[in-house]
Formats: structure tokens, C-alpha cells, sequence
């Protein structure tokens, strides 16, 4: 499903910084895998590559068999619209959208109608035991019911995979946990491909693979 | 585009503070410059109706004192018009003017019918004073030429007079005879009031008013309209040509300019109107910047809510906005805002205009000696409504649009560390 190759990516500001050097990395159809490292390892970059938010100087990126290299920007929102499901630390729902609008929003930008858009976002939610919640304001949400919604988000598309970025860490342990488990089950039950980056040992534990990086490699 | 407008309508609707401000900057610079062109227009449509008052292209002709010693005389005579005047004037300007005339006034004469008299002045006229005063008859006739050639005793009224002598029906005194001191004269026409001008002599035939108060060969002063002078300098080099003429009659320095006074209606129009279009541009000016206090208003609010929104436009991208979607939503958002509260800005300035030309418009300013409006149709053409309003979303475009460019441009991932 994913195909790293020679994943080099510097960011140059005042200093050159050679953050990922040489990434290698296979991950397969229905994996579900954490990627941990310390803060400045790379991790937070490698993620926004495989999401497609940035770009990279060296190596290919194969995604479900497509080469994502030096794409537009039009190009790069229409295939994270259709192969990727993001869920964030900070939730990043749109804070004057209901949850149900929220949902709807993926396919707002596919072009699918007002109707359709509607029951699949609905559908989506009930997966999460949100109906009650379908019109309330995010503000009006707990951390946990938040976190899914976001998820609802992410799927609604039907996306080839799913990128977690610390999507435990604005919650308390319990939720937190309540999450990891719905994660596991979309893992289990719809086979999505998961990559869970996090630096809690304890949500790395979970899942079937742990990719450990340090200062730009992977050490596995 | 419905999808696109519902999409803006939630937006606004979850900003209300940052969506009125806006609106309310396009919406006051709207209606500041409505309001402003249509009290000028008012102001200049008041000037323009007193000046029509008159016909443009006439001049009187008055006499005056010798400023300059000539052909053997001293300076400071006094001239008099007389029939010479007169005579030349018809007859060697024929090219350009059309009816010469002249007047005569004779003050405090009391007018009598029965019991009831009224005080007033004579004026002896030609017929073509009507014409170039624009006289309103409103019964009977002004003098014509053969009240002129047989000296008739007749007269024309203003008619507010007229109901002086006969109180209930002045149109009762159409020909009737009256008394104007001692003699008898017969009432021909009455003259519509004009409120807006001091109180109206009693027309007369001007060869009677010279013969019964022995004018001898004194003509009063001299009018006529004329034709063919287009510009200004036209009319300085006839007046010019005039001056020299008369002067000559009256052995005064050709070149005098107060042996006689001219008082040309024409040059004067020309200069109401110079000093007209001074005052529309200087309100179009003033409009036009407070215009762009709202254009600058729009532009400021629309950079503040890019900024603002900046991370909703990342987690937008992030799942799957292209940057042209951004683009549309920011630039769809600013025309409809502006769009919008511009119309509500421009109905109520047309409804402001609409209000001033319903109250000081329509009000009348009593002086005591005649009444004046200083508002007329204080209104602005619908088409300059539209125009307006049409340029201002426009700019308000222009001005969302490169805050607008910036957003669409940010890389997602910049977008989301955004706070």
C-alpha cells in the first residue's frame, strides 16, 4: 500500500536542516502500524509526507501504487480528498460547522450532492454513536466525541488510509483508550490501512508494527 | 454556486461581529455618497430653477457715469438712454439681435377700483418683455404692439394685486377699468405670481407711461435678446462693439465701461454653470474618497478574516480543498458581503434623498419679500446608484483578493501551526 524509497527531505531556513535521511519503508494493505520517536526525530515530517501536506527532495512515494512526487497543489488536495483520512491531535474541526457539516465536508470538495452528502456523513456518525450529536458545535463536544467526529471525517471518503497524528494526546487516559480501541476495531473490522504516529508506548503496544525513528532513520 | 452561497451563509452567519463591520463600512460609504451627490444635486437643481427665471441669452442695458474725459468734455456725466439708443440699437445689430425694448418705471402710483386701491409701480414695456422675463399670463393678454403704436391706457396686474381690488375673484377685473391716480386705464391681463421674485410692477404700454409722465426722449433702460454669441468671447467683443456705439452717441470715450452698464444673462449663465461644475466635481471628489474609506474598510476586514481563518483554510486543504476552492469561497464571500450591505447602503441613501426632497425640498423658505426653495430634486439618477455600488463590490473584490491569493497559496501543514 505504501512504498517509501530514499525518503530524503531537508528544510532549509537560516540553518539547513537535514530532517529525514534516507527513509525506507513498506507498509502493507490493512497494516496497522505506530510510527514513535522522539520530538526532532523526523516523525512529524515523514507523516505530512505520506499525507501528501509536503513534499519531498529525494526517493519516491508510492501510495496504492501511484508515484506522489512534486505534485500541484490541486492535484495533491484531490488525492489526500480521495485516499487519505486525517485525524489530528487538536481534532482541527471547523469550529462553526456542526459535527454532521463537519463529516460532510470531505465530499463537499468531491462534488457530491447536498442529499448524499448528508446521509453518508449521518451514516458515518452513527458508526461512531454520535446521531444525537449530529447538530451540535464541536465547542459543545467532550475531547473524546470530538476525536470522533474527526474520525467520522477521516472516513467518510472511504480513504485508502488512515494518518493519526498523537490522536490520544489532547485526551484524558480513558478516552484516550476508548479511541485506540475504535481505531483497532476500523483496523480489524474495515481493514484500513492505520498509521498511528505517537510517542505514548502504551498506544504504540496496540498496534501490529512499531517504526522507530531517530534523527532521520528508521531503526527497527 | 447554491452550494457556494449556503457555504458563505454559514460562515457569516457564525461571524456576525466580523460580517457587520464590514457591511457596515460598505453600507455608510454607499449611503454617505448618495446622500452627498443628491444634496448637491439638489442644491445645484434649486440655482439652476432661479436662473431659468430669466431668458439666457437677453441683456438690459442701464446708463451710467463717464469715467473718462473725451472729446472736449470732463469725466462724471451723467448718460441717459434715449430713443437714439434705442433706434441704433435696433437698427445696427440687426445681425445679432433679434427684439430690442426698453423700460421706464414710475414709482408710487395708487390704483383704484371702487373702494379698494392698492399702492403700486408702473413699468412701461414693450410686448417682448414678457418674453425675455418670462412674464406668466394668467387671463387675458400682456401689451401688445398695438397698445404701443396707439398709446393705450391699458395695464397688465401682477395678480396677487389684483385680489387687493376685488378680494374673492381677481380674474373679475379682466376689463375692467381702474384708476391709476387720476386717470383711467383698462385692466387687459393679469400676471401669474412668482413667489420666488420681490414684488411685480404694473405693466404698461411703454409710449403711454413716456407720454403722460413727459419721459421726453428718455428711454429708461434698454433691453433685448439676441442671438449667434456662443461663447464668452463672442459676448465680450459685442459688448465690446455695443459699448462703443452707444458711447459715441454720447460723445463718451468708446472704450468707457461706465458710460452705460451692460448686464449680459448669458455670461452670467455661463458662469453659474462654470461655478456648477466646480461644485459637482468638488462632491464627486468628496464622494469618491469617502468611498474609498469603505473600500479601505472592506479591504482591512477581509485581510483580518484571512488571517483569522487561516487554519480552517489548512484543515480545509488537509482534506481536500484546492486552492482555487479557497480562492473561490474568499473572493464569493467578499462580493456577496459587499454586494449585499452595498444595496442596503444604496436604498437607504435613495430613501435618505427621497426624505430631504419630501421635507426641505418641497418646504418653501418664506424671506418676507419673496420665497426661495433651496432644495430641488435633491435625488441621484439610479443609474449613478448602481454604478456606485457596482464599483465598490468590484473593489471590494480587488481588495479581498490578494489576501485571498495568499491564503489559497499556504501550504497546508503552515496553515494547520497556525493559532
Amino acid at each position: 500500500m505504501i512504498q517509501l524509497k530514499g525518503i530524503h527531505k531537508t528544510y532549509f531556513g537560516a540553518q539547513p536542516l537535514h530532517v529525514l535521511k534516507g527513509i525506507d519503508l513498506d507498509i502493507a494493505e490493512g497494516e496497522l502500524v505506530s510510527i514513535m520517536g522522539a520530538s526532532g526525530s523526523g516523525k512529524s515530517t515523514l507523516l505530512n509526507i505520506l499525507g501528501i501536506l509536503d513534499d519531498y527532495d529525494e526517493g519516491d512515494y508510492y501510495l496504492a501504487g501511484t508515484l506522489i512526487k512534486h505534485l500541484s497543489e490541486t492535484r495533491a488536495a484531490d488525492y489526500r480528498n480521495r485516499m487519505i483520512g486525517f485525524i489530528f491531535q487538536s481534532f482541527n474541526l471547523i469550529a462553526f460547522k456542526t459535527a454532521v457539516e463537519n463529516v460532510e465536508l470531505p465530499l463537499f470538495y468531491q462534488g457530491v450532492g447536498r442529499r448524499k452528502r448528508h446521509q453518508l456523513a449521518m451514516e458515518e456518525l452513527e458508526k461512531m454513536g454520535l446521531t444525537d450529536w449530529a447538530t451540535h458545535y464541536p465547542n459543545e463536544m467532550s475531547g473524546g466525541q470530538r476525536q470522533r467526529v474527526a474520525i467520522a471525517r477521516a472516513l467518510v471518503t472511504h480513504p485508502k488510509i488512515i494518518l493519526a497524528d498523537e490522536p490520544t494526546g489532547a485526551l484524558d487516559s480513558k478516552t484516550g483508550v476508548e479511541v485506540m480501541q475504535l481505531l483497532k476495531k476500523l483496523n480489524s473490522e474495515e481493514r484500513i490501512t492505520t498509521i498511528i504516529v505517537t510517542h505514548d508506548p502504551n498506544v504504540a503496544a496496540q498496534t501490529n508494527r512499531i517504526i522507530r525513528i531517530k534523527d532521520g532513520v528508521i531503526e527497527e | 454556486m447554491l452550494e457556494l452561497i449556503a457555504e458563505i451563509w454559514q460562515t457569516t452567519k457564525r461571524n456576525k461581529l466580523r460580517t457587520s463591520l464590514t457591511g457596515f463600512a460598505v453600507a455608510w460609504g454607499i449611503f454617505m455618497l448618495i446622500v452627498l451627490l443628491g444634496a448637491g444635486n439638489g442644491l445645484l437643481n434649486a440655482s439652476n430653477e432661479n436662473n431659468n427665471r430669466y431668458v439666457d441669452n437677453s441683456m438690459m442695458i442701464f446708463g451710467g457715469q463717464t469715467s473718462k474725459a473725451y472729446d472736449g468734455l470732463k469725466e462724471g456725466r451723467q448718460v441717459s438712454l434715449d430713443d437714439n439708443d434705442l433706434q441704433v440699437t435696433q437698427s445696427r445689430f440687426k445681425q445679432n439681435i433679434d427684439k430690442a425694448g426698453a423700460i421706464i418705471n414710475e414709482g408710487g402710483a395708487t390704483i383704484t377700483y371702487g373702494e379698494n386701491y392698492v399702492s403700486s409701480s408702473l413699468q412701461g414695456v414693450y410686448p417682448m418683455f414678457a418674453d425675455v422675463n418670462k412674464t406668466k399670463i394668467s387671463a387675458g393678454r400682456f401689451i401688445n404692439d398695438i397698445d404701443i403704436r396707439d398709446q393705450r391706457k391699458v395695464l397688465v396686474m401682477p395678480e396677487n394685486q389684483a385680489r387687493e381690488l376685488i378680494p374673492n375673484n381677481a380674474h373679475a377685473l379682466l376689463g375692467k377699468t381702474v384708476k391709476v391716480g387720476d386717470m383711467a386705464f383698462t385692466v387687459v391681463g393679469l400676471e401669474q405670481e412668482d413667489k420666488s421674485r420681490m414684488s411685480s410692477d404694473v405693466c404698461v404700454p411703454f409710449t403711454t407711461l413716456k407720454t403722460i409722465y413727459n419721459r421726453g426722449n428718455r428711454v429708461g433702460r434698454i433691453v433685448f435678446s439676441f442671438h449667434g454669441l456662443k461663447s464668452e468671447a463672442d459676448n465680450e467683443a459685442f459688448e465690446k462693439r455695443y459699448r462703443a456705439t452707444i458711447n459715441r452717441q454720447h460723445r463718451a470715450a468708446p472704450d468707457d465701461e461706465e458710460s452705460i452698464w451692460i448686464w449680459n444673462r448669458f455670461t452670467q449663465a455661463l458662469q453659474m454653470a462654470k461655478g456648477t461644475n466646480i461644485i459637482q466635481t468638488a462632491l464627486w471628489i468628496i464622494g469618491l474618497f469617502t468611498l474609498l474609506s469603505g473600500i479601505v474598510g472592506v479591504s482591512n476586514i477581509m485581510l483580518i478574516t484571512v488571517r483569522e481563518r487561516t487554519r480552517e483554510f489548512g484543515i480545509r486543504k488537509a482534506i481536500g480543498a484546492s486552492p482555487a476552492s479557497i480562492l473561490r469561497i474568499i473572493i464569493t464571500e467578499s462580493v456577496v458581503i459587499t454586494g449585499f450591505f452595498g444595496y442596503i447602503g444604496m436604498i437607504l441613501g435613495i430613501l435618505a434623498n427621497l426624505y430631504m426632497d419630501a421635507t426641505l425640498g418641497s418646504k418653501p423658505i418664506e424671506t418676507g419679500l419673496f420665497t426661495t426653495t433651496v432644495f430641488v430634486n435633491p435625488t441621484v439618477g439610479i443609474g449613478t446608484c448602481v454604478a456606485v455600488t457596482i464599483v465598490l463590490i468590484i473593489a471590494g473584490t480587488i481588495a479581498g483578493l490578494v489576501p485571498a491569493l495568499k491564503a489559497a497559496r499556504i501550504r497546508p501543514i503552515v496553515a494547520l501551526m497556525a493559532e
